[in-house]
């Protein structure tokens, strides 16, 4: 048996272990962004601290830490409803070291859209006692893609400077797995079951982040916790962009995807190596720029998986290994590759 | 004039008069009243405040950061994100607006949020229709918000920059909206009295001041605010174990707004000259009535003008207009209808299978008494059909009737004004 030892984490005496952030006023410093994992260990503790109750295997509160990693100063965080939200902040405890708020499912865009236009009045003012003051939004697949698109797209219009990142877990989770407007063709939920006429979901996963590209905001970006460098970079470029920017994360649910709690990481990964999920950024001046694996699987196509490896390992997709279901495996590895030679064509920093 | 006469700090010849609707009278008391963010959306019917308020903001009259948003229900969201950090937000609805607001309209409240909303009343689709009556009012009769029913322009002034003040009390800390009667009041010119912008500065107090609450973690009392140095969360998860035990708080604040609401109105006195009854309840000539009409919003000044005239012919009706409909005065409106022997409910709403609601108040109010009033309920003006002095004429002369007979069936308590058919 393998004896598991928690690593010691330094404490100062007599603090708490996990302490709030603390931006006293008139705070200037600026974090650096640090890749080093000791230095991380060492200096920087995350935005949202142990004790929340998301579940074993869920890669949603490592997008938050990676990202809060890559805060900059003092941050407000606003959360949309869902599995987040109902998890961390059950009352009377909260897992949140900075400012957070939660208003309701489709309004976490219109929210930090009020709270950056009271921090520019009270910077007017002169009653803002910081420099600046970031707002980052953590939300679901639902309040994002489906239910709070319409805020969002307001948001981005009027170019409230707010990061919006989108944890993508392609489905309803909180409620119970049903289909959203991010749950991918063919892939099982509660309301898209798996019956003897229909094989799952019937339409495509709505390409979001093409869609904020297309409201030509300063900086798009998509993301996962496997590639957990190029998500810290891309959040410190979220948030020192004067604008709304968006980024995308792909962020595995082991009760909804139906795979085991050790993987998550590992079916992330699977999603970029697929093509499923290609890595890449998007500014109005340089234009589509794959970025990490995505950017190295562009250069050797080699490299490339087929769409089986990121499925086999998901009990949502189990059908659709089934012999009988070959032509449906074919239409999905179709379309995937479809997108990806889209994406090729568009980047500009593809091998032509 | 005796000795007890009030010299207000700002007589009238302090005041500047301004001819101005009710919508403008809205926006230019936001104006003085130092917003820090107004976020609005033009849902059909859409008011003028809002137009009148980017005006100020494109002139540079006004620090205030306006929010375009895309949708009511955004605008309410906003108010709430600006309000959680800490600003003194705003914003106007009306009718359809004021439904798609209803959802964030009780997070405002459980978030104790001092946000404060113009509602120009107008009815509700089907069938569509832009004009006044109360129903959109009712959608947030429940919501936790405190709600201020003005008369006319000049107290649709004079309420906004109250509204704020009742808001933004330390004990109430509860978002507040002031109601005015779409285009009988919103489109309607009246020359009101407006105050100099620094007397409505120091009235309020300067900017929004952030209230305090005690927090374990810090071991101190902290500011109630989304804020880097002491961070809070707002909106948190609370079950079965918390959630009644953070309703009760918002059901005592409501009820302190009882007191607030009267004192800001004294206060408002001694700074103009102009108060509005007791603030909870202006009656009229109600003291020794045998009828009284119950009625809100503007209809009160058509009624009043009718029961002057019944009362020179002798008789003895009043009336009692309620300005705060939430907190509802039940202790004041029980005292001033103990003595009267009939009492008119004029609801400018239906509830559809019940009575009115302002009827069912009322009703709750008066039960308690030993003895009761006879009590009748008018349905009028829907979908803003106006109220002319001659149909409360005809309502008082029935109603002289029923008082004579003593007694109202049941199948009659129920009565319309003003419909064909």
């Amino acid at each position: 048996m393998v004896v598991k030892t928690i690593p010691e984490i330094p404490v100062k005496k007599g603090e708490p272990p996990y302490k709030l952030w603390i931006f006293e006023p008139g705070e200037k410093k600026e974090f650096p962004l640090v890749f080093n994992l000791r230095q991380l260990a060492e200096q920087r503790r995350p935005a949202l601290i142990p004790g929340h109750r998301l579940c074993a295997g869920c890669a949603a509160p490592i997008v938050v830490k990676l990202a809060s990693f890559a805060f900059r100063g003092p941050t407000i965080v606003v959360s949309a409803t869902g599995c987040l939200e109902v998890s961390t902040s059950i009352y009377p405890y909260t897992s949140w070291a900075v400012p957070w708020i939660h208003n309701a499912f489709e309004n976490a865009a219109a929210t930090a859209s009020g709270i950056e236009a009271a921090i520019k009045a009270l910077k007017k003012t002169g009653r803002l006692k910081y420099d600046h003051v970031d707002v980052v939004v953590f939300a679901g697949d639902g309040g994002t893609y489906d239910i709070g698109f319409q805020a969002l797209s307001g948001m981005a219009e009027r170019g409230h400077d707010v990061l919006y990142i989108l944890y993508d877990n392609e489905a309803y989770m909180n409620t119970g797995i049903q289909r959203s407007g991010g749950t991918p063709k063919f892939a099982w939920t509660t309301t898209s079951p798996v019956g003897s006429v229909l094989p799952g979901k019937g339409e495509h996963k709505k390409p979001i982040a093409d869609i904020m590209v297309a409201h030509r905001i300063p900086y798009v970006a998509t993301a996962t916790p496997a590639h957990w460098m190029d998500l810290m970079k891309k959040v410190r470029k979220g948030i020192e962009v004067n604008g709304p920017a968006f980024i995308h994360a792909l962020s595995s649910c082991d009760r909804g995807w139906r795979h085991e709690e050790a993987i998550s990481i590992e079916i992330l990964r699977r999603a970029v190596d697929t093509c499923y999920f290609p890595l890449w950024e998007w500014t109005p001046e340089t234009g589509y720029l794959l970025t990490d694996r995505s950017l190295v699987i562009a250069r050797n196509p080699s490299l490339k998986q087929p769409i089986d490896k990121f499925l086999e390992v998901q009990g949502r997709f189990r059908h659709l290994l089934r012999p009988e279901n070959k032509e449906l495996l074919k239409q999905l590895q179709d379309y995937v590759d479809a997108v990806w030679e889209d994406l090729l064509k568009r980047a500009s920093n593809a091998p032509r | 004039m005796s000795r007890l006469q009030l010299v207000p700090k700002y007589p009238r010849e302090k005041q500047v008069m301004m001819n101005l609707n009710g919508d403008e009278a809205i926006a230019y008391a936001a104006k003085q009243s130092y917003v820090d963010v107004v976020a609005a959306y033009p849902i059909t019917p859409q008011t003028i405040i809002v137009e009148k308020y980017s005006e100020f903001v494109a002139n540079g009259e006004v620090h205030t950061e306006f929010v375009p948003v895309e949708s009511e229900h955004s605008a309410m969201s906003a108010c709430v994100g600006a309000a959680a950090a800490g600003a003194r937000a705003f914003t106007a609805t009306s009718s359809q607006g004021l439904a798609l607001m209803v959802e964030i309209l009780y997070i405002a409240s459980g978030l104790r949020l001092p946000i404060v909303l113009a509602v120009v009343n107008r009815a509700l689709s089907a069938p569509i229709n832009i004009h006044n009556d109360h129903s959109d009012a009712y959608l947030m009769r429940d919501s936790g918000w405190i709600m201020l029913f003005a008369e006319n322009v000049q107290e649709a002034y004079d309420t906004t920059i109250q509204a704020f003040k009742i808001a933004e009390h330390p004990e109430v800390q509860l978002p507040t909206s002031v109601h005015i009667d779409g285009f009988f009041l919103s489109h309607t010119l009246e020359n009101i009295y407006t105050l100099p912008d620094e007397a409505v500065y120091e009235f309020l107090g300067g900017p929004r001041k952030i209230p305090k609450v005690r927090v374990d973690y810090f071991g101190e009392e902290v500011d109630y605010v989304l804020n880097p140095a002491r961070p809070l969360s707002f909106g948190n998860l609370a079950l079965y174990d918390y959630y009644f035990e953070m309703k009760i708080p918002q059901l005592i604040a409501i009820n302190k707004a009882l007191d607030v609401i009267k004192q800001v109105n004294e206060e408002w006195y001694e700074l103009t000259g102009r108060r509005y009854g007791n603030g909870l309840v202006d009656p009229y000539m109600v003291e020794d009535a045998d009828i009284v009409i119950v009625a809100m919003g503007s209809g009160a000044g058509t009624i009043r003008s009718v029961v002057k005239k019944y009362r020179e012919r002798g008789l003895k009706i009043g009336l009692l207009r309620v300005r705060s409909y939430r907190p509802f005065p039940h202790s004041d409106i029980r005292n001033l209808l103990r003595n009267t022997k009939l009492v008119v409910v004029m609801d400018r709403a239906i509830g559809p299978g019940q009575y009115g609601a302002l009827y069912l108040d009322i009703a709750s109010t008066l039960y308690h008494e030993r003895s009761r009033p006879i009590l009748v309920d008018y349905v009028y003006g829907l979908g803003g059909r106006d109220l002319s002095p001659d149909m409360v004429s005809t309502m008082i002369n029935q109603l002289v009737k029923d008082l004579e007979r003593g007694y109202i069936p049941e199948e009659e308590r129920l009565r319309f004004l003003g419909v064909r058919g």
